[in-house]
């Protein structure tokens, strides 16, 4: 391709809808970053809450034929109650554990519930009710699916809302403290137990909303589940423990995932987000905000 | 009971097998092992191969993950890598004994590559970075199509010495077992080496074992490349054992697998390893018969084997990690130290 034929139109079309998807990866990223600065756990489970949201959408709102209302609130509702229990049952005794074994945990958390959903529901895909608009929105020479921009509405106005939680409400500062220095949030008479199980339970409430999106823009499968992993090249570029890191990591990551895809196809778009992961440990492994730590003995 | 049980020099303290009884066991066992093909049924035969593979991979996870502290999310593309380097030198007609050691260098050269930023970053960072190179490999595997035959995979010529062909489960039992007791004997006495002491000091907290003069990069990418050699044979067996591949065996799926075998087994330890890998070999074995029983009335129900596969891992590894975090190895030395001690105390 010589420069004078690049074509730019091509590339701010790439450019933009990356930038929009990218919204959806820092909703998820949101979801791991609650779990990872309040209880210091990496969730590996968190695109079986996807999966969770989203098939129990599916069970509710096509098998059960309930409105689309009431079944996004029993999905969400159903999720966050997985999480509390997953919290009580599997965190909780091993609390103080090496980082390591709280590590496998999640991952055979994920492999257990990767696995008893795909029992349940087998492993074909499923189509989706189209719970958002389609329609395409033409700008000039761009033309940007509907999709896209509704998911990234809706992505910025749920991390809005997280955001005005903790800072406003009493128990998002209680959360902040507990993500803080859990022994002083215990001293100052927080009920950190508590606190930890609502943030579970909060990702599980941003896991499900994810989950359900994703699922509605393609079809509802198993592999649904592996989108949450692509997610860690967010959280690592944005650093762990920072919400406004993994915005922007968020919507970095969008547009390089939608310009590979655009200019080397989907199988490159697929390992790309890896391949940042790779690079971004190499060079600065706490990631653009995230606190560096200090190890002392 | 055991009774006169004194050690009177270092060398008996020293000692793998320290009293004449467990020697008199081991030989035992090492008996048994060379007439088992003969007296086993091919299915048990074929189960053991298996089983061979399963342990020289598990304890190679285990000297990364149990030893040194260092989690590894990737192994199976490791042994991707082995399989894939025996494959193609098996076709350029290098004879197996030099494709399999060949297997392990070149996976454990991937490994050291991959383990050079182990050095800064180690945890959850390092099992991300070691998820991402799992994915990552496996796209070369996929995508390498003139080295690995692409996504349909590549056919292995089998194993031959001479005019003797490795081509029956039955031939390829004493390869297979050969290389996991040498590899397992190798790892047994790398803890008993500057070396193993020296993994154990990173595991137990790195900074200090660093105050204590261990060179970190050094013993962390020696680790690496250790488990990943193992991963590498693992590989190549496992190569000459199906005689052909393709990128779909060597998922994270396989990954979690071994992470579970060392869990199971018991994190540090080598008879944790071979506990481990008999466990989870044999546990999707006792799976399959539980489901081929129930698809009698269900025929739908075999269908569900792979994700009940996957689910049964998972919880094992919540289970164990809870309940035995020092897992099988260590209800074995319970048991043991039981007889011991009988009838003084329970």
């Amino acid at each position: 391709m010589s420069a004078a034929a690049f074509d730019w139109t091509a590339f701010i079309e790439f450019s933009i809808v990356g930038l929009l998807s990218g919204g959806l990866l820092a909703l998820i990223a949101l979801g791991f970053v609650l779990i990872y600065k309040g209880t210091g756990v990496i969730n590996f489970a968190m695109g079986e809450f996807m999966m969770l949201g989203a098939y129990s959408f599916y069970t509710s709102n096509v098998v059960w034929r309930l409105p689309t209302p009431v079944s996004l609130l029993l999905a969400v509702v159903s999720v966050a109650a997985c999480a509390a229990l997953i919290e009580r049952s599997v965190l909780r005794p091993l609390a103080g554990q090496p980082v390591i074994s709280v590590l496998m945990a999640t991952i055979g958390l994920s492999s257990a519930l990767h696995g008893g959903i795909a029992a349940v529901f087998g492993g074909a895909s499923y189509e989706m009710p189209q719970i958002i608009p389609r329609k395409a929105v033409i700008i000039g020479d761009l033309l940007i699916p509907g999709m896209i921009i509704w998911n990234f509405v809706l992505s910025a106005i749920i991390i809005a809302l997280f955001l005005l939680y903790f800072r406003y409400s009493k128990t998002g500062i209680a959360m902040r403290a507990v993500a803080n220095d859990p022994i002083t949030a215990y001293v100052v008479g927080i009920d950190v137990r508590k606190t930890q199980r609502l943030i579970w339970m909060f990702a599980g409430v941003v896991g499900a909303i994810a989950g359900i999106v994703v699922a509605s823009m393609n079809t509802i499968s198993p592999a649904l589940g592996y989108v949450a992993l692509s997610v860690l090249a967010v959280i690592i570029l944005g650093g762990l423990d920072s919400i406004a890191g993994a915005i922007v990591a968020g919507l970095l990551i969008g547009v390089a995932e939608s310009l590979t895809a655009g200019y080397l196809g989907g199988k490159v778009r697929d390992i790309i987000p890896y391949a940042i992961v790779l690079a971004i440990l190499l060079v600065r492994p706490y990631g653009l905000f995230g606190t560096r730590q200090i190890e002392r003995l | 009971m055991r009774i006169r049980d004194f050690k009177t020099s270092y060398e008996n303290d020293e000692a793998i097998w320290q009293t004449p009884v467990a020697r008199a066991w081991m030989a035992a066992l090492v008996a048994g092992l060379l007439a088992f093909p003969f007296v086993a049924g091919g299915y048990l035969v074929n189960l053991a191969c298996l089983l061979g593979i399963h342990i020289i991979a598990t304890a190679g996870l285990n000297i990364m993950t149990g030893y040194t502290g260092l989690i590894s999310l990737g192994h199976a593309a490791f042994m991707g890598v082995g399989c894939y380097t025996a494959a193609y030198l098996a076709h350029r007609g290098v004879p197996f004994y030099l494709t399999i050691p060949a297997a392990g260098v070149a996976a454990a050269t991937i490994g050291i590559i991959v383990g050079i930023p182990s050095l800064r970053i180690k945890g959850l960072y390092l099992a991300i970075a070691t998820l991402a190179t799992q994915f990552l490999l496996v796209f070369v595997f996929q995508e390498w199509t003139s080295v690995t035959g692409g996504a349909s995979g590549t056919i292995v010529p089998a194993a031959r010495i001479g005019d003797f062909v490795f081509n029956t489960d039955l031939r390829m039992f004493y390869p297979i077992w050969i290389c996991a007791a040498i590899l397992l004997l190798g790892a047994r006495n790398l803890f008993r080496t500057r070396v193993g002491r020296a993994f154990i000091a990173i595991r137990d907290k790195d900074i200090s074992a660093q105050v204590l003069g261990i060179n970190l990069l050094r013993y962390k990418l020696s680790s690496f490349a250790i488990a990943t050699f193992y991963a590498g044979v693992a590989g190549a067996l496992l190569a000459y054992y199906y005689r052909a591949m393709s990128p779909e065996y060597f998922t994270l799926q396989l990954s979690i697998f071994y992470l579970a075998a060392i869990i199971v087994g018991g994190l540090g330890s080598t008879l944790g390893s071979i506990l481990g890998a008999v466990f989870m070999t044999l546990l999707p074995e006792l799976l399959r018969g539980i489901v081929a029983s129930i698809a009698l009335w269900a025929p739908r129900s075999l269908e569900i084997l792979s994700p009940l596969q996957q689910a049964v891992f998972g919880l094992i590894i919540i289970v164990f990690l809870i309940f035995e975090p020092h897992g099988m190895a260590d209800i074995w030395r319970r048991i043991r130290r039981f007889f011991h001690l009988w009838p003084f105390r329970a």
